[in-house]
């Protein structure tokens, strides 16, 4: 077996006191675990009546995170139908924008569950909903910079701008605090207003730099020169226009000009006699050690590495990255000395180990949603290796089915599950063939819908099976028709000559036939089975009789019994029946039908004698046995009589 | 402001309003969110549910129950007003209610288990049950007339019921020869009460005349699975939607012309204008409705595609004026403000 990359994590159960055994099973998402009575030494102990489930994944009952489930299955599905044949160079753009959607459902997500943080009284559905966020939060980070450095994969120049967007998507709280500033009586005396002042340095925010600067100018008219000379400066920097006329070495002549030109500024000491102008011209040279002064403002050692790309390399291709990555994440993080599992997966995406921050992100979270949708969209931008696992198939149906069999325990979500098994082409079917067959059929209509899924598969197996569930329910609350409707669509004849075995003891007992609106209306469902369409045919023979069309009605159980179409155990009651259309005044049944009726009753004694010798049966039971029988031979023979006479009359 | 009711699979009835602006600006007919306004627990699924009036609502519920919900207006509440608990049962189980349809005071109930239940809102007990009304699952109810209702079955078949009458057996039984293909939907005309529209399981729309036959007057290919709704438009019913578990909802439009002369055909208020015009030609002519044209291609039916692109099974809908609202199984729910009617 391989080595686990985690130590796995132990959750305690507290209702089950320390010490005792414990016997599990398996579900398909959780856990069932109960206390055993077996004890490791001395006598056995008492056992507990509790079940308890254990989860791992809550989120799927998260009404608000449902909301992504369902809106990412769309995009999903969406993103599948791309025609493969279309140039990658057309594809990539809409593979941009679908990564971009995937991360707006993502925001609307968090918005909501902030929204909900903030306004509750629970604090803890509070504390509950804000870890939600800052997972989702992480979850979006890392999306954005995969998209950024995989999907887009734009080419040096644009990256660096790229990047910039995405440090400052994820650092709201510069706004928050500028705002705060602005909004004061006097901005420039604020006491974050330095704070402010920097921290848009360092996200290369230089407008605004130059804006807030303007208020400081008015307060120091004396230091006006100064504060010209670093707005020419601010001015000046250049930033590399993607869509320009410009190219990337002439973009870099002119930064290096720049570059120069804020050194000799730093060199001539013209900021000296204002350590904060001094400062941000530090910054803006690239100076490590002035940025890691900063750390606070900083934050994290991505945006460090960011900053310390934009002034010291715009022009850093994505090959180059790792190098930086690895440096500024050593750098930054010296006072602590382990890496956080983000850092980590960061880090790797800096290094373009696609891989490793799948696997390390599977880790991290609970839930399969994030590595699943990823791994699909890199998959279809071809950057996964056909990657093949030791056990099942490639790495993204792999997620994707972990993903889906997730979904399907839920009592609702199972039906975006179905979608992601389509897509999955060498397991799919197989896990979708064996998880739908275990949905809890509560509703006629929920299993209608099961059904569709089946039948438009060719998953002749489920239909049978669940049409088979239903039946059976129906059969046992004695809702006859339903079962019948239920063994039609199933086209299981089996069934159906069940519920007619049903139909026909019922008449025995009772004497008539319920459910009259169904065996009348049975329509061509009648020759599903042998035993079903000798019901149509025996209440229709009822129905001639009761119109008193006893020619036909002869016919017609005669034919019932010659045609082998009536079981032999029902030959005596139809035979029962006979006899008051033989006791009539006139003659019904002609000679030759006569005889085939004695035929008929011959055969149905002799195969009665054989078994009827057993001493179980009492007495009456084969009295009167024998005096129907007696019955019948005598009208039978008189019949016969009649009708022979009747024949051979000739009329004058 | 329009209200409309929804219910979720978490098992809650919502109460959502939609604003009356109708800015001139919007062309998509979806733009705008509607609020959520209030909302309450609801044990089992919701497989119906009905305006009794104003403020109540009656819903169906999986586990048999039938409950009259009440929206409190001013505090933005719901809270439930009445509930019978096992309305619909088996002697050892549940059994869902199916379907509802109220008249007020008076509601209507099917379920499951075969049985028609009728109820009063403020009433304990309950009015009148008709059991055994059938031996398979009836799936959706109708009024047709005051004191006469209309089910659909999972054999295939139309059964009226009328309550002046005191036995347990329906007074007609309407059926589609040949197959028998259960019937998920029922809706009457609003204005001609024999003229009814059902929709089955092969998705096929069927419009029927109850005074006469026992067969179809016609059937129209609509959906390719199963249909679950079908409502006429209250108040313009040459109007016609329908929604099924293929995902999709259909507007049909009716207007017919028939073998009349030209200068009094043309225009889209032909429909009033062949009526006018045959009954005095005829004189024991009938009115003939558009939608029993019987022959689809002779009356001009137009259908639409309303909605915007392809999603899961679309569960329920309703329509009023040129408001049209409908759920899907992707826990979406889409309103139209400006549908053409």
């Amino acid at each position: 077996m391989e080595e686990v990359d985690v130590e796995p994590t132990i959750t305690n159960i507290p209702a089950i006191s320390d010490g005792k055994h414990m016997g599990f099973a398996w579900g398909p998402g959780d856990i069932l675990v109960y206390e055993t009575r077996y004890k490791a030494s001395g006598a056995s102990g008492s056992g507990c009546s509790f079940i308890h489930e254990i989860r791992k994944d809550e989120d799927i009952y998260s009404p608000i995170l449902r909301k992504l489930f369902n809106e990412s299955h769309h995009i999903f599905v969406g993103l599948q139908t791309i025609r493969e044949d279309l140039p990658s160079k057309s594809k990539k753009p809409q593979f941009v924008s679908i990564s971009k959607n995937y991360r707006s459902v993502i925001r609307a997500c968090m918005e909501e569950l902030q929204q909900v943080a903030v306004s509750t009284k629970n604090t803890e559905l509070a504390t509950q909903c804000g870890n939600q966020v800052s997972i989702l939060l992480a979850i979006e980070l890392i999306w954005n910079l995969c998209e950024v450095l995989f999907i887009d994969a734009a080419p040096a120049g644009s990256l660096l701008l790229h990047l910039l967007d995405w440090v400052r998507l994820h650092k709201a709280d510069v706004d928050e605090k500028a705002r705060e500033v602005l909004q004061s009586e006097s901005p420039a005396e604020h006491r974050d207003y330095w704070d402010v002042v920097v921290s848009y340095v360092l996200q290369g925010r230089l407008e605004e730099v130059r804006q807030m600067l303007v208020k400081q100018a008015n307060l120091q008219p004396a230091a006006r020169s100064m504060y010209k000379q670093m707005d020419t400066l601010l001015s000046k920097m250049p930033f590399y226009n993607p869509g320009g006329t410009q190219t990337l070495t002439e973009f870099d002549v002119k930064w290096r000009h720049w570059h120069e030109d804020v050194d000799r500024c730093l060199q001539d000491n013209s900021f000296a006699s204002n350590r904060h102008l001094e400062l941000i011209c530090k910054i803006l040279l690239g100076d490590e050690d002035t940025l890691l002064d900063h750390k606070e403002l900083l934050g994290t050692w991505y945006h460090f590495l960011v900053t310390r790309l934009l002034f010291c390399h715009p022009t850093v291709k994505l090959t180059e990255l790792h190098y930086y990555a690895q440096s500024c994440m050593t750098m930054f993080l010296d006072s602590r000395s382990v890496p956080e599992p983000l850092d980590n997966i960061l880090l790797a995406a800096f290094e373009f180990d696609i891989h490793q921050v799948i696997k390390e992100c599977s880790i991290a979270l609970n839930n399969w949603w994030f590595v699943a949708h990823l791994t699909d969209l890199l998959d279809h931008c071809k950057l996964l290796q056909s990657h093949n696992l030791h056990f099942g198939s490639n790495l993204r149906e792999f997620l994707l089915l972990e993903y889906a069999s997730g979904l399907f325990t839920h009592h609702s979500l199972w039906q975006l599950a179905v979608d992601y098994f389509d897509h999955c082409p060498e397991f799919g079917r197989v896990y979708l063939e064996l998880q739908i067959e275990r949905v809890p059929l509560e509703t006629e209509r929920k299993a209608l819908k099961v059904l569709r899924v089946c039948e438009q598969r060719q998953m002749s197996e489920q239909v049978r099976s669940i049409c088979k569930i239903m039946a059976m329910r129906a059969l046992r609350n004695n809702r006859l028709g339903s079962a019948l409707s239920w063994s039609i669509r199933a086209k299981d004849a089996a069934f159906a000559t069940l519920i007619s075995e049903r139909f026909l003891q019922d008449y025995c007992a009772k004497g008539t036939f319920s459910d009259l609106d169904l065996i009348d209306n049975l329509g061509p469902a009648m020759l599903l089975s042998d035993r079903l369409t000798f019901l149509g045919k025996y209440r229709e023979f009822h129905k001639l009789y009761g119109e008193k069309r006893f020619r036909e009605a002869a016919k017609l159980l005669l034919s019932l019994m010659t045609a082998k179409i009536a079981p032999q155990s029902f030959w005596m009651t139809l035979l029962t029946d006979a006899l008051p259309l033989l006791e009539q005044k006139e003659v019904i049944f002609t000679a030759d039908q006569t005889y085939e009726l004695m035929f008929c009753l011959e055969e149905l004694t002799s195969s009665l004698n054989i078994t009827a010798s057993s001493t179980d049966r009492p007495m009456q039971e084969e009295d009167v046995e024998v005096t129907k029988v007696e019955l019948l031979r005598l009208a039978l023979a008189r019949n016969l009589a009649q009708a022979i006479v009747k024949e051979g009359t000739v009329e004058i | 402001m329009n209200i409309f009711f929804s219910n979720s699979k978490d098992n809650r009835i919502s109460i959502w309003s939609i604003g009356s602006n109708l800015s001139t600006g919007m062309e998509d007919g979806f733009e705008g969110d509607p609020q959520l306004l209030c909302e309450h627990k609801h044990d089992g699924d919701v497989l119906d549910l009905q305006f009794l009036d104003q403020d109540r609502i009656v819903t169906a519920s999986s586990t048999g129950a039938v409950t009259i919900f009440r929206h409190h207006q001013n505090s933005q509440t719901i809270s439930v007003s009445q509930l019978w608990a096992r309305a619909h049962r088996y002697p050892c189980d549940n059994a869902p209610c199916t379907g509802v349809v109220c008249s007020s005071p008076e509601i209507v109930t099917v379920g499951e288990d075969g049985r028609i239940v009728v109820f009063r809102a403020d009433q304990e007990g309950v009015v009148r049950v008709i059991e055994n009304a059938d031996s398979s699952t009836i799936h959706a109810v109708t009024y047709l007339r005051t004191t006469e209702i209309l089910t659909v079955n999972s054999i295939g078949q139309l059964k009226l019921w009328d309550f002046r009458q005191q036995s347990n057996s329906p007074s007609q039984i309407l059926s589609l020869s040949g197959d028998r293909v259960p019937l998920h939907c029922v809706d009457r005309h609003p204005n001609q009460q024999h003229i009814v529209a059902t929709g089955g399981q092969d998705g096929m729309l069927c419009v029927w005349d109850v005074r006469q036959g026992n067969t179809p007057f016609s059937l129209m290919e609509a959906h390719t699975a199963e249909m679950w709704e079908v409502h006429f438009h209250p108040t313009n019913p040459d109007h016609l939607f329908t929604c099924s578990e293929d995902g999709s909802l259909l507007h049909w439009e009716t207007s017919s012309h028939s073998d009349m002369p030209s200068f009094l055909q043309g225009g889209r208020n032909s429909s009033m204008v062949s009526r006018s015009a045959m009954a005095p030609a005829g004189g024991k002519q009938p009115l003939i409705s558009a939608w029993l044209s019987g022959d689809s291609s002779k009356g001009r039916l137009e259908t639409t595609h309303m909605l915007p692109s392809q999603t899961l099974s679309v569960n329920s809908l309703d329509v009023l004026g040129p408001c049209l609202v409908c759920g899907t199984d992707g826990e979406a729910i889409f309103v139209n403000r400006q549908v053409p009617v």
